[in-house]
């Protein structure tokens, strides 16, 4: 009798398929809207806490620890202090250290963060899961005026090897003709390598020596050039090039056991005020400011699946008054008010599924079309193959939620057929 | 006298929340195989009668025995499997599933009731085979057995229905005014089908109508207003 109601159950819904495709469609657009939000925090979470790995202390003046990891990281914000290279150079000597990479920024092209460095950049910093960067074409910075591009600078400038460019002084809002002077047009750079992408920051920075940035600066003072006093690119290489400061410093240990003495050590150190951090506390600290912005996302899109699921019972229940008939049939036929429930709520287990499978294919689909504009638009890689704990969780809140409104209709039916009996009045 | 199928006695019956008595009927009783008219006015309470005589409610006083069984001795869903076991029900229209075939709405009270299917299998070999059976007996050609219920006339479908109702050989069949969308012609073709089909299935039947016409090919003929003791007569008016 159980196949019996499956077949009577599909037959029904067939019978009212276009109302019945309005529901699943609808279920199916909150399952991926409810899927997908879920899909891009985390990836975004992902991509976020991947900005830097492998590095255990990040070192700069003293500041907040967010403020710090978002210039020094993220390349936002200004530093209100640099620190002097004598100390980046007796930070490196410290007991423990394996490794620093300086970090100099403040100059900006065309929106992308200038980043001055070592080459040590290029063999020591890991993003993701420890991952190294990869050129993806070129050499790293030979000469003076060589620059590295991150990959997303070059793909949305549509740079390629060999190309000038010209810096600008600051975050680059003054950028254009009519404000020449914070430009540094006289010292133009050449792309001698392009990075492969990351996924994190570095794809949208643009690198050069920490030489060359002394360089662009040698004729300036206070922000501005000081007139007069323009030292063309081929003198400039005849002067000592060797940095005055830096903004921050990347630190490896050679144990990560010694980074609480470390980072102790550092933030009393004598010569100026210091401060070190530990990039994944910082990280959690940011994500827990910038975090909660997701978490609304997640929340709407949770009210727009209980509306969809609102739909489906009032869907459901309108059609009920037109089905009162067969309802009044099957119960003339032996149908038991049961009976009767237990078809409503097939038909409802079937619609919610397939509204659910529906919205899965939509968004795996919808990713694998867009997966690569959303990679060089935004940075964002999206895995759709493994699924998160909490979008099984949402799966099967969804299929609950869905089957439980479904009993909603199922107990009304169940009224009405006790009431109608045989005969419904309409 | 041949043996009582249904016995009432005593019935009294007034809707939940009503103070006034709807019906109050000292006895009724059908035979096993008879056939009964049952008439009046509209309003005088003939679909809540036959909604008691089937069990779908229960009177507040008296007993409603069918085939041996007092309704109110039995549980909701035990009254179920009890009304598809023993009644087979015709309403006036909109009798089947419009998305079934039709022969899938004949086979529908089997799929519910064992006893029916065993007395169809009996009967026919099985259960398509009663179907076809029925479907012959109340005239339905062999090319609309397997059209869906939806694309056939009112009067086919009513035979349909009727054929439903007779599948299994229910020891009751109860007919609400079935013949009412119907021509005076395809009413008349209707009744010599029905009323020989529940012949051949030895099925009591309780035919309502408000059409005293055809009372005469009924063994018996009662009035519903005269059996009860309430006087409807102002309902009937308003």
């Amino acid at each position: 009798m159980m196949r019996f109601l499956w077949t009577l159950a599909w037959r029904s819904a067939w019978n009212r398929r276009f109302t019945l495709a309005l529901t699943v469609a609808s279920i199916a657009l909150s399952t991926f809207m409810l899927l997908g939000t879920e899909r891009i925090r985390t990836d975004i979470r992902d991509s976020f806490t991947s900005a830097v790995s492998g590095t255990d202390l990040i070192v700069g003046a003293r500041t907040g620890s967010v403020q710090l990891l978002l210039y020094a990281v993220f390349h936002v914000g200004a530093a209100t202090n640099n620190i002097r290279w004598s100390t980046v150079q007796a930070l490196e000597q410290q007991r423990g250290v394996d490794w620093i990479i300086p970090l100099s920024l403040g100059d900006s092209h065309r929106g992308f963060p200038v980043l001055g460095t070592t080459p040590a950049y290029f063999t020591h910093f890991r993003h993701g899961e420890r991952q190294p960067l990869h050129l993806a074409q070129g050499h790293a910075m030979a000469d003076l005026f060589d620059t590295v591009l991150g990959a997303e600078v070059a793909n949305r400038l549509g740079y390629r090897l060999g190309e000038r460019i010209v810096l600008s002084h600051g975050s680059g809002e003054l950028d254009g003709g009519e404000l020449a002077q914070s430009q540094h047009a006289d010292k133009p750079f050449v792309v001698s390598g392009i990075l492969a992408p990351t996924g994190t920051p570095v794809d949208r920075t643009v690198h050069i020596s920490l030489q060359a940035m002394e360089a662009l600066h040698a004729d300036w003072f206070a922000g501005v050039p000081l007139p007069g006093r323009q030292i063309d690119a081929a003198t400039v290489r005849q002067r000592d090039l060797t940095p005055r400061a830096v903004t921050a410093v990347l630190v490896g240990l050679k144990s990560r056991s010694s980074v609480f003495s470390a980072q102790r050590s550092i933030n009393q150190f004598e010569a100026e005020p210091l401060m070190a951090i530990l990039p994944g506390v910082a990280l959690d600290e940011l994500w827990d400011v910038i975090g909660s912005g997701e978490k609304a996302l997640l929340l709407m899109s949770a009210l727009v699946a209980l509306v969809s699921m609102a739909g489906l019972v009032s869907v459901v229940m309108a059609g009920l008054n037109e089905r009162r008939r067969e309802l009044a049939v099957l119960r003339a036929v032996g149908a038991s008010p049961y009976d009767v429930v237990i078809l409503l709520t097939i038909e409802g287990a079937l619609v919610t599924a397939s509204g659910v499978l529906l919205g899965i294919v939509g968004l795996t689909a919808a990713g694998l079309a867009l997966g690569p504009w959303l990679q060089s638009h935004f940075g964002l890689v999206l895995d759709l193959a493994h699924p998160t704990e909490l979008q099984y969780i949402l799966l099967i809140a969804l299929l609950m939620t869905g089957w439980l409104a479904s009993l909603v209709p199922g107990w009304r039916a169940y009224r009405l057929s006790l009431s109608d009996g045989l005969s419904p009045r309409i | 006298m041949r043996d009582a199928i249904l016995e009432i006695e005593h019935l009294r019956f007034a809707w939940p929340g009503s103070s006034e008595l709807c019906l109050d009927i000292a006895e009724f009783r059908v035979s096993k195989g008879e056939t009964v008219f049952l008439h009046g006015p509209s309003g005088c309470g003939k679909s809540t009668y036959l909604a008691l005589i089937a069990g779908v409610l229960l009177p507040q006083h008296g007993r409603v025995v069918l085939d041996g069984r007092n309704w109110a001795d039995l549980r909701t869903a035990q009254r179920d499997r009890y009304r598809v076991d023993h009644v087979g029900y015709i309403f006036q229209q909109f009798n089947l599933l419009p998305y079934l075939s039709v022969r899938d709405n004949v086979m529908a009270p089997c799929r519910f009731s064992p006893p029916r299917r065993q007395s169809a299998v009996l009967q026919a070999g099985s259960e398509s085979a009663a179907a076809q059976q029925w479907l012959t007996a109340m005239g339905l050609q062999s090319n609309l057995w397997d059209r869906p219920a939806r694309n056939l006339s009112v009067g086919q479908q009513q035979r349909v229905a009727a054929a439903r109702a007779l599948i299994g050989n229910p020891a009751l069949v109860i007919a609400d005014e079935p013949t009412s969308a119907l021509d005076e012609n395809r009413r008349n073709a209707f009744l010599d089908l029905l009323l020989s089909a529940c012949r051949a299935a030895n099925s009591a039947l309780v035919f309502v109508s408000h059409d005293r016409r055809i009372a005469e090919r009924f063994e018996r003929c009662i009035a519903l207003p005269d059996i009860n003791r309430v006087d409807t007569h102002d309902e009937a008016t308003a």
